[in-house]
């Protein structure tokens, strides 16, 4: 069978087609709300829900709660009846299958140790994460946009959010599934999946690159440098630019709101730098403390 | 045909179970929400928009539901379960084979599982591009980020317990992780200061052993079962009345 198909057709990866289907789908429309309430406001009328009146809750919405019910009830069951809950052999601590993946909603996670170590990629990283989500209300000042889909009165929060849910999440957790397969190694769909496949990527440390040992004094002030650098400057050149351009919104944001977002935003965007970099210019590591127990690399 | 029906609902028994006639006046539509357990949850009067389907795509309430499915199914199967390594495998191949309706149960309960997840990312989606989490609900925002992170550990805690190859490794990876926690870890940076070694680090917590074994999956199991689904349930109540207290679902102010 064509290996497309067959990965595709994988009971459990069934629900990442449907995921795909769905968040596009909600995607679109919501783009497509937004822009039309933009185009609303511009022409001077009202958004959609801001003239509104009360109704009823029954029945009006427990009519509509009641339906969606049974909506996913029956699509539930279809796809129940339909595809088997996979069951494979007994599980067996000595046999390692190859690949071995997590579930799929941590595939993005596991993707990640591609291009970190695991105390980054598997704790730190997402715990950023979550506290970065819990951060959001209180970090966006930007009172509009509240209770309506916009783009144009949001553009800086959308677009970063939309990078991070789209790029860094769904799009990673779709590689880990369909474009991993054994050794972690990238499978293109139409390539047979090969367990005695091997690829020699000779990865270097950045330091190496200009001829200093990554585990010397040397290497490891060359790595202070470029990663306190990214993080300093990656923190101080907006501010020097919001300050010049608009300094009333650095007054209304305030200092430590103005570090705490700058500081998640440079650590999101440290991850496709990282990327690239590993992709491209093979950089194993950009900073190693080589004098850490357990070893602290970037 | 009405005779019968005016008998029943005449009936002594009806009367105590419905308490009181429906007819369609405001005063009975208000009182057919806050007169039932179940659908007070509710506000009696909504806002239009709230309505919409095209404003919240029903999101919230489809994980909730997809939640109470899940609850349902995760019962039934329980019924047939054991907990230990010799039996786990083999309660499954019993669902299969001699359990009345016992595939159709495990296939509900997986598949459910992965539509909740789907769903609730979706949810958190629309919150966002609806920018309500934005006064007074910003706390509500912090409830359902917690929710969506039970909501996984939900699902990873069911992976194991099938006991097949599948879950077993799916688990063996992520619990890995937690090896590499910094401080705690015993693979990861500064814990040698802790003294700490495979047989005291969190990924010992998290399994009861130093592997995956009969201990992680009763833990998996009771987690699973049990004390994620409590805690999810106390955080639910308070998402639904936050929403409540808030105003309702968002919508613009009214200039």
């Amino acid at each position: 069978m064509n290996p497309f198909i067959k990965i595709i057709t994988q009971p459990d990866n069934i629900a990442i087609v449907i995921m795909i289907f769905m968040v596009s789908f909600f995607m679109v429309w919501a783009f497509q709300q937004a822009l039309r309430n933009d185009k609303l406001r511009l022409t001077g009328y009202a958004v959609e829900g801001e003239l509104d009146n009360d109704v009823d809750t029954y029945k009006p919405l427990v009519r509509i709660e009641m339906i969606i019910s049974l909506v996913v009830m029956v699509g539930l069951t279809i796809w129940s009846v339909w595809v088997d809950a996979p069951l494979e052999e007994i599980a067996n601590p000595t046999i390692t299958p190859n690949p071995a993946k997590a579930p799929w909603y941590f595939l993005g996670l596991q993707e990640l140790l591609v291009y970190f170590d695991p105390w980054l990629a598997g704790v730190v990283l997402p715990t950023l994460i979550i506290v970065g989500l819990l951060a959001i209300p209180y970090i966006d000042i930007n009172p509009k946009g509240n209770g309506y889909y916009t783009f144009s009165e949001r553009k800086y929060a959308i677009l970063t959010f939309s990078f991070g849910f789209f790029i860094l999440w769904l799009l990673l957790i779709v590689i880990g599934v369909f474009f991993r397969g054994p050794g972690w190694l990238w499978y293109w769909p139409w390539q047979e999946w090969d367990t005695q496949r091997v690829v020699f990527e000779p990865t270097r440390d950045l330091s190496s690159m200009i001829g200093i040992d990554s585990r010397s004094w040397g290497g490891f002030i060359v790595g202070m440098v470029v990663v306190c650098g990214y993080f300093v400057a990656g923190m101080v050149a907006p501010y020097k630019y919001f300050k010049k351009k608009c300094p009333e919104f650095l007054e209304q944001l305030g200092m430590t709101r103005y570090l705490i977002t700058a500081f998640l935003f440079v650590t999101m965007m440290s991850i496709p730098i990282k990327m690239v970099l590993r992709l491209v210019f093979l950089v194993k590591y950009i900073w190693i403390i080589w004098f850490v127990p357990g070893g602290l690399n970037f | 045909m009405n005779e019968l029906f005016d008998k029943v609902k005449k009936n002594l028994i009806w009367k105590s179970v419905f308490r009181r006639d429906y007819r369609n006046t405001v005063r009975d539509r208000a009182l057919a929400i806050f007169g039932n357990v179940f659908l007070h949850l509710h506000p009696v009067k909504v806002r239009e928009s709230a309505v919409k389907l095209r404003y919240t795509w029903g999101m919230g309430g489809i994980t909730f539901f997809a939640f109470i499915i899940l609850t349902i199914t995760g019962i039934v199967l329980m019924f047939y379960y054991h907990p230990t390594v010799n039996l786990a495998y083999e309660d499954m191949k019993d669902l299969e084979f001699q359990v009345p309706y016992g595939v159709i149960s495990r296939n509900l309960h997986r598949w459910a599982a992965h539509f909740m997840v789907i769903v609730v990312m979706i949810h958190m989606f629309r919150v966002f591009m609806t920018g309500s989490y934005k006064a007074p609900r910003q706390f509500n925002w912090g409830i359902g980020v917690i929710l969506l992170v039970l909501t996984f550990l939900l699902s990873f805690t069911g992976y194991l317990l099938p006991w097949d190859q599948l879950g077993f490794w799916a688990i063996t990876v992520g619990t890995n992780m937690g090896a590499a926690t910094p401080l705690l870890g015993y693979q990861g940076p500064f814990s040698e200061y802790l003294h700490i070694t495979p047989y005291n680090d969190v990924r010992f917590a998290l399994l009861g052993g130093a592997t995956v074994a009969g201990n992680a999956l009763l833990r998996s199991y009771i987690w699973h079962c049990i004390a994620i689904p409590v805690i999810a349930l106390i955080l639910m109540v308070v998402h639904f009345w936050r929403v409540r207290k808030d105003g309702g679902i968002s919508r613009p102010q009214s200039n």
